[in-house]
């Protein structure tokens, strides 16, 4: 495996508080890495780190075999850091915008051009060009900041939380680009708070506290959840909670869209639940064992008694 | 240093002070207003001293003094009191600022003793008028009084004698004496300082406030490639404002201009390094943009108002205060002005400031490029 982005022993404190504690990862060429973990579980300091605007207080890095903490500045052009908070410039336009960020990066405007249609164009945004950026919509302005992240080529793009506010419709314009990158070999790193997305990746790191619990693909992950999980569809769930929690052998029980996941630590529980729930009048639709998804995971990995059930 | 991310940044930075009318209203108008405030505000001359005059004994001698001061520019007789109790009143509702009182004997003893007395009583809430009146008031009675002897010498058959010293003044630089001439040069360095700090003390601030300074930090960008870029676009603007204040003072205000335009250009040049690299500074260290406004204010207007020289004269401030102004930058451009202006003075007589500003702009320039850090924290 050929690593392009190496971490070991990183480490950020902000006052008394610590923020990454001694995180250390790889991530090889042309996979798409996500950052998954609570807020303030240190996703935005390892990648501030990782992109070389924030120095790490011990441990190292390197992209590409640069050395993140020792040359920064050598890094620049190979990377691109798309920071959570929107960092262009509302009062230009997108086209300045683009522009403005090519030529820092000291793009050829042939080359400008061509990758700005491109990619404008992959994210629907080219009526857009002459609109200033703070007339935007959220999901424009994190398009346009794909787009200028982009625009000189980068080896390896850190993006933090790129689709938080972003509509379906164009979360899912985001990741086709990201999937296309990945295909031209790109490497990718990306946090995000929207598990959904977390399924996408190719591999994961949970962050918590500052820790990275779990790093690991999401059906490497889903092995670690021992016992099935069972989806009970009720018009009341909350009630179906109440009913199931206490049994023997139920882990977790989770609230989710039309019902409830519940963790149980045998596929072979279903009846007892079923049961139950008929012996309280509960209405309910179905239980069957269904597939965990990144949320139950989270819940089981990282939740409460996590450590024990791991 | 790459001239073409030096560009990009220039031009970003005049993009979006083209945009923000704030800033547009700051580099355009400011100058204009505060030209006109201070061209107009600030007169140092005494002129049209209202008197109020008590005339105890009315006589054609006693009238003929008054007489002296109507004609005096200095002075205007506004009004005949009646009552020695009614200069107070005069003197707090501000009808007169000076009054005088001629007793009812004032013929009688000069004639006795050849000496007379008369009492001028000045309002001396401002002391800097004060004191020109009195001087003023003095020169008008020896005036008169020397007249007075010609007189009595003449009708007594006596050779009238000439004074034996008598002073032929000539003023140099500023004929007409002038406050407007000798301020309005010094206007031009308030103007510059206040809009060349107050500009580049939002930039790197901004930049902060926005979230836009994480991203580009990111990028390739050196810490002297966004000095310049940054402070270039505001050069210009400078040299633009220079441009109007000259313009207003030599048309508006009619004031002599006597120097060389070169000389004028390289030491406006020189000062604009030092203000923008001092709001630069500010605003790297301050990192909001309402703070950093109000620091360049406190650097800029209120150092040069008071102790720059540009309206009151460093020689007549108490010797520590003269210690204080040489840290003032702008006392050295001050000086330049006024000697470009007034004595047409060329960089060779101007040297010592000269070197003082050049001295100046490096150290700041080289602070202010040290301190921008491409981290966050």
């Amino acid at each position: 495996m050929d690593a392009v982005v190496r971490a070991s022993g990183l480490a950020k404190r902000f006052g008394g508080v610590v923020a990454v504690d001694g995180i250390g990862f790889e991530v090889s060429h042309g996979e798409i890495f996500g950052l998954v973990g609570p807020d303030g579980a240190g996703k935005t300091t390892l990648l501030r780190m990782l992109a070389g605007v924030m120095a790490p207080d011990a441990g190292a890095a390197s992209i590409d075999g640069i050395d993140v903490v020792a040359a920064p500045e050598r890094l620049r052009e190979r990377i691109s850091y798309m920071p959570q908070r929107f960092g262009l410039y509302e009062d230009l336009t997108v086209d300045e915008n683009i522009r403005f960020y090519a030529e820092l990066f000291e793009v050829p405007p042939a080359q400008r051009r061509e990758r700005a249609a491109r990619l404008l164009a992959a994210s629907a945004m080219e009526p857009f060009r002459r609109r200033l950026a703070g007339q935007l919509s959220g999901g424009m302005k994190q398009k346009l900041g794909l787009t200028c992240a982009l625009v000189h080529a980068p080896r390896v793009v850190l993006l933090d939380e790129p689709t938080t506010g972003v509509d379906p419709l164009s979360r899912r314009e985001f990741w086709r680009i990201l999937y296309a990158l990945r295909s031209e070999g790109v490497t990718l790193l990306i946090s995000t708070a929207y598990l959904d997305e977390a399924e996408r990746c190719d591999r994961l790191a949970l962050l918590q506290d500052g820790h990275l619990r779990f790093c690991e693909s999401p059906a490497e992950l889903r092995a670690r959840m021992p016992g099935a999980l069972v989806e009970v569809a009720s018009t009341s769930p909350r009630e179906v909670r109440a009913a199931l929690a206490p049994l023997a052998g139920v882990r977790s029980v989770l609230l989710v869209g039309d019902g409830v996941h519940v963790h149980v630590d045998n596929a072979a529980r279903v009846p007892q639940l079923e049961a139950a729930l008929s012996e309280r009048a509960i209405a309910f639709d179905a239980a069957r064992v269904v597939m965990p998804t990144i949320e139950d995971l989270f819940v089981a990995l990282l939740g409460p008694g996590a450590q024990a059930a791991a | 240093m790459k001239l073409r991310r030096v560009r990009a940044i220039a031009l970003k930075e005049l993009l979006q002070t083209w945009r923000d009318p704030r800033s547009l209203m700051m580099a355009l108008l400011v100058p204009v207003m505060q030209m006109l405030l201070l061209g107009y505000g600030v007169n140092l001359d005494i002129q049209h001293v209202p008197v109020c005059t008590l005339d105890e004994e009315g006589s054609f001698f006693s009238q003929a003094l008054l007489k002296r001061f109507q004609a005096s520019r200095y002075f205007e007789l506004v009004e005949a009191l009646k009552r020695p109790g009614d200069i107070a009143g005069a003197m707090d509702q501000g009808r007169c600022r000076l009054a005088l009182v001629v007793p009812a004997d004032f013929s009688r003893t000069i004639a006795q003793t050849s000496h007379g007395t008369l009492q001028a009583i000045v309002d001396a809430t401002d002391d800097n008028s004060a004191a020109l009146a009195t001087a003023y008031a003095n020169a008008v009675i020896a005036g008169f009084s020397a007249n007075v002897q010609a007189v009595a010498m003449q009708r007594q058959g006596l050779p009238v004698q000439p004074p034996a010293l008598v002073v032929q003044s000539r003023v140099w630089f500023n004929e007409d004496l002038e406050s407007r001439n000798f301020i309005i040069p010094g206007v031009v360095a308030l103007v510059l300082a206040l809009v060349g700090a107050q500009l580049t003390s939002l930039t790197i601030a901004r930049e902060w406030e926005r979230g836009t300074m994480e991203l580009l930090v990111s990028t390739p960008v050196t810490p002297m490639e966004l000095l310049v870029g940054k402070l270039a676009p505001y050069f210009v603007i400078g040299l633009l404002d220079a441009g109007i204040c000259l313009a207003f003072a030599l048309v508006w205000f009619e004031v002599p201009f006597r120097g060389a335009f070169t000389t004028l250009l390289v030491t406006t040049s020189l000062f604009l390094v030092v203000v923008l690299s001092m709001g630069y500074l500010v605003s790297v260290t301050i990192r909001s943009q309402v703070g950093a406004s109000q620091i360049a204010l406190l650097l800029t207007v209120m150092p040069i108002s008071l102790l720059s020289g540009y309206a009151f004269p460093i020689d007549q401030m108490p010797a520590p205060i003269q210690a204080i102004t040489y840290a003032i930058y702008a006392r050295y451009y001050v000086t330049i002005l006024k000697a470009v202006f007034l004595k047409g003075s060329g960089l060779a007589a101007l040297a010592l400031p000269v070197l003082a500003l050049v001295a100046y702009a490096i150290a700041l320039a080289w602070l202010a490029a040290r301190a921008f850090r491409k981290r966050i924290e």
